[in-house]
């Protein structure tokens, strides 16, 4: 991988922006990775356009936040307006299926769509797995963390009772970006 | 008796207090009330705050705070909470108790941790010169209030059975014996404790009130306060103009210390079982 | 076997504190500080300590003050606004020299300011915002980890040297989440206070040759005075001016004259460096990044990161500045560091403020910028 991942999460408060965050950096940290996870305080995180952050580096990590995001993950129309503005060419944007009619997009980034919230819902039947299903389709994706790390991170940051249904959920998202990439080769 | 106050008191006296103050009073009712209790004084705190009464800490022969003016009350809680098993004693005047450390007073009330309050009421702000506090009596004049006061003054005793305070009490420098008593019943009750205890300051009060002689004051605490067991079997207006002393309030509630480990014996209960 | 884990700066403060042997915490809430409060409510009574969520700030600081006396290594955190409300105490635990430990979350100010927003607008309050003469130790992490250490250096400092230590911490540093190892080689020593020693006669605040006296805690068999006014060897109220003088004199000597031992700080490049920055807190990481990527560049600058805020090792600041083309102090206040610093360079050395108080962090390109400027 690349010295320095930096992925920004956006969403709306309470669709678990910064839990999926801090499931990604602990993830790398089990990886032998260094990983900085930062996000937005306030009233703000309690609906409207919120977001969480995450540095991923093999080397030592400085500056803490995120300056200019190699991946950003939407799952609201808000965070795709406020929150990908500053995306360089090379970037990778990932959408929630249901957004449309977003803001243009910086030149020379990558989309790709998936029905995150969709699959939390019908297919889990749990609209609250959505931020795990989102991580499993960025790291399907991108390979940031291996899958081992990524459910070894579930485990550590849900109570038991949560644990199951959240690395089905990370499968699910997983398997989906895995074979739309086979698909698309 | 002076072997009492020879076991209690340090070797500085003479004390600072002008004479006809009531300060001396309260604390050698102290010392006699801590004698008769006969607790380990190096397992016994005393904790004051700013202010004339709160000299008192210097004199006692214990382990012994002299805090920030209105703070004894916290410094207080944090003693207590680190070693339950000691006795806690704090000393304060009307001003540092009722108004800077008027908010710590409320809140130590509705804890109920286990010490004793003794709040030093002269009235006056006696240090400073004799500003009004939240207890000067309505109308009364003082060095910030020259044509009488226009505040309102707290009934110190109500408003600590208002904030929960399990023990109130009020005494004064007249009736000694009783104050002494007052003392020793506060310390035993298992709880937060209050005393009020109305004091006299001739030089800041007295001459702006015309009680200008240190036994105007006595006299007029002998003749304003009436003691609870009298008082109770007298009628409202019998009682009118009057202030009454004794335990005014006492009741059941749990102490903060034992809740406080009520809560880590069931975590290790549960840790264990 | 100890694994790596991605731990939040206020939590690795809570761990610090339990790791330094501290057992009491007394606190109100304020944001950005309020998970170290949470962590303690949930961690000492479990591991054989207090917690108490008090009315306010300055009933928080009066609590642990008298906790420290009766014997427990004590602490509190707070933010800005608590922070101001503390100052009277901080004064008194100074006079007392009763050891505490005050952590402060930097927020952005003055008054409610920016309540979730990072500043380091609190390092002239840290060292000058009690009233009087007096001396202090401020100590500042730049990371997760070293936030953990240095909380233990926080409570050793208090204990060794009779004080209150306020650990400044900025709102990145607290909220900030990271990798976190702590292995046992990398912890400090763990000091406690010097007692009196039996059969000799305890006087509480004798001026030895050492400058800082014994401690006992209440309870022990040493019943002593403890008093804000000052004070005589006795512990007793003196306005003598030559018990005075010589009291004033050893509280503010007992910590100046050790500010070679208690200025701790780490240098990259300090000596052959054309620039240097000088930085601290989180800003120093983005100081070390403007560093990498300029030294890529073939632009010769070097760091000193100090983690001592205060007090200064004044000689150390001076030699490390001369020479320099430009020496800049990039932090998130109108200069607050800058000022000490250009106190301490020589006079023919330009000293640079790099100032920023919009509540975001500096960020590498603007040091950069400002490096590229200086030497045009």
């Amino acid at each position: 991988m690349a010295e320095k991942y930096s992925i920004r999460l956006g969403g709306t408060g309470g669709q678990g922006i910064i839990k999926g965050a801090m499931v990604l950096a602990e993830a790398a940290i089990i990886d032998g990775k260094n990983a900085t996870q930062t996000q937005v305080y306030g009233p703000e995180s309690r609906g409207g356009a919120t977001k969480a952050e995450v540095n991923i580096s093999n080397e030592r990590i400085l500056f803490p936040l995120v300056s200019s995001p190699n991946i950003v993950l939407c799952l609201s129309i808000g965070a795709w307006q406020t929150f990908t503005k500053d995306m360089p060419p090379g970037s990778t944007l990932i959408l929630d299926s249901s957004l449309e009619n977003g803001p243009a997009l910086p030149e020379g980034v990558t989309v790709y769509r998936f029905p995150m919230i969709k699959m939390a819902y019908e297919d889990l039947g749990n609209i609250l797995s959505t931020n795990i299903v989102a991580v499993g389709v960025l790291n399907g994706l991108m390979k940031l963390v291996s899958s081992d790390a990524a459910e070894r991170s579930i485990a550590i940051g849900f109570k038991k009772t949560f644990v199951d249904g959240n690395i089905k959920a990370y499968e699910l998202g997983y398997q989906a970006a895995r074979e739309y990439l086979q698909a698309a080769k | 008796m002076r072997e009492v106050y020879q076991k209690i008191f340090r070797d500085n006296l003479p004390h600072i207090w002008c004479a006809g103050c009531g300060n001396g009073i309260v604390m050698s009712a102290f010392a006699r009330a801590y004698d008769k209790l006969g607790l380990d004084k190096d397992k016994t705190v005393g904790v004051s705050g700013i202010g004339c009464s709160s000299r008192i800490t210097g004199y006692l022969d214990l382990n012994t705070l002299h805090t920030a003016h209105g703070r004894a009350l916290p410094f207080a809680t944090g003693v207590k909470m680190t070693r339950p098993e000691f006795a806690v004693f704090v000393f304060m005047g009307d001003g540092d108790c009722a108004a800077i450390g008027g908010n710590h007073f409320i809140h130590a009330c509705r804890r109920n941790m286990d010490m004793t309050a003794i709040i030093i009421n002269n009235y006056i702000y006696g240090m400073t010169g004799g500003q009004f506090s939240p207890l000067t009596p309505f109308g009364s004049k003082a060095s910030t209030a020259p044509y009488g006061s226009v505040d309102r003054n707290f009934d110190i005793c109500s408003l600590a059975i208002g904030a929960g305070a399990t023990f109130v009490a009020r005494g004064d420098v007249y009736h000694t014996k009783q104050l002494e008593k007052l003392i020793i019943e506060a310390h035993e009750h298992k709880g937060f404790s209050v005393i009020e205890v109305l004091s006299t300051c001739p030089i800041s009060y007295g001459r702006r009130n015309k009680m200008p002689k240190p036994m105007d004051l006595m006299n007029y605490i002998k003749d304003v306060t009436i003691a609870k067991e009298r008082a109770d079997k007298m009628t409202a207006e019998e009682i009118a103009g009057k202030i009454v002393t004794g335990v005014l309030h006492q009741s059941a509630a749990v102490e903060y210390n034992e809740a406080y480990m009520a809560m880590v014996e069931k975590l290790e209960v549960g840790k264990n079982g | 076997m100890v694994e790596a884990r991605l731990v939040q700066g206020n939590e690795a403060c809570a761990l610090g504190a339990i790791a330094a042997g501290a057992t009491f915490y007394a606190g109100y809430p304020i944001t950005p500080s309020t998970e170290i409060a949470e962590q303690m409510s949930a961690l000492y009574p479990k591991k054989d300590g207090k917690f108490i969520q008090m009315e306010d700030e300055i009933a928080s600081i009066g609590a642990i003050i008298g906790a420290s006396c009766a014997g427990a290594k004590a602490f509190t955190a707070t933010s800005g606004p608590g922070f101001s409300l503390m100052q009277e105490l901080i004064g008194y635990a100074a006079m007392t020299e009763v050891p505490i430990v005050i952590v402060d979350v930097m927020r952005a100010g003055p008054s409610t300011g920016l309540p979730t927003l990072s500043s380091q607008g609190d390092i002239q309050q840290a060292r000058w915002g009690t009233h009087g003469d007096h001396s202090i130790i401020a100590l500042a992490p730049a990371s997760v980890e070293e936030t953990y250490l240095m909380t233990i250096d926080a409570f050793n400092f208090a204990e060794k040297y009779r004080t209150p230590v306020i650990l400044l911490l900025d709102e990145i540093i607290g909220h900030l989440k990271e990798r976190f190892l702590i292995t046992p080689d990398m912890m400090p020593p763990i000091i406690n206070r010097q007692k009196p020693q039996a059969g000799q006669e305890f006087v509480p605040y004798k001026n030895t040759q050492e400058l800082i006296p014994a401690l006992p805690d209440f309870g022990e068999g040493s019943r002593y005075h403890v008093t804000g006014l000052t004070h005589n060897e006795q512990g007793f109220y003196s306005s003598k001016p030559e018990i005075v003088e010589s009291f004033i004199n050893r509280i503010n000597a007992k910590i100046e004259d050790n500010s070679e031992e208690i200025f701790r700080c780490n240098g990259y490049n300090v000596e052959d460096c054309e620039v240097l920055l000088i930085a601290y807190g989180s800003i120093s990481r983005s100081a070390e990044e403007a560093m990498n990527n300029l030294r890529r560049e073939g632009i010769n600058v070097g760091l000193l990161r100090p983690q001592t805020i205060w007090p200064l090792n004044e000689a150390l600041i001076g030699d490390a500045c001369c020479g320099k083309k430009a020496v800049i102090i990039p932090e998130m206040n109108l200069g607050q560091y800058a000022r000490e610093i250009e106190r301490c360079a020589p006079d023919d050395v330009p000293v640079v403020s790099l100032p920023k108080v919009d509540g975001t962090m500096i960020f590498p390109s603007e040091i950069e910028e400002l490096v590229r400027e200086v030497l045009k």
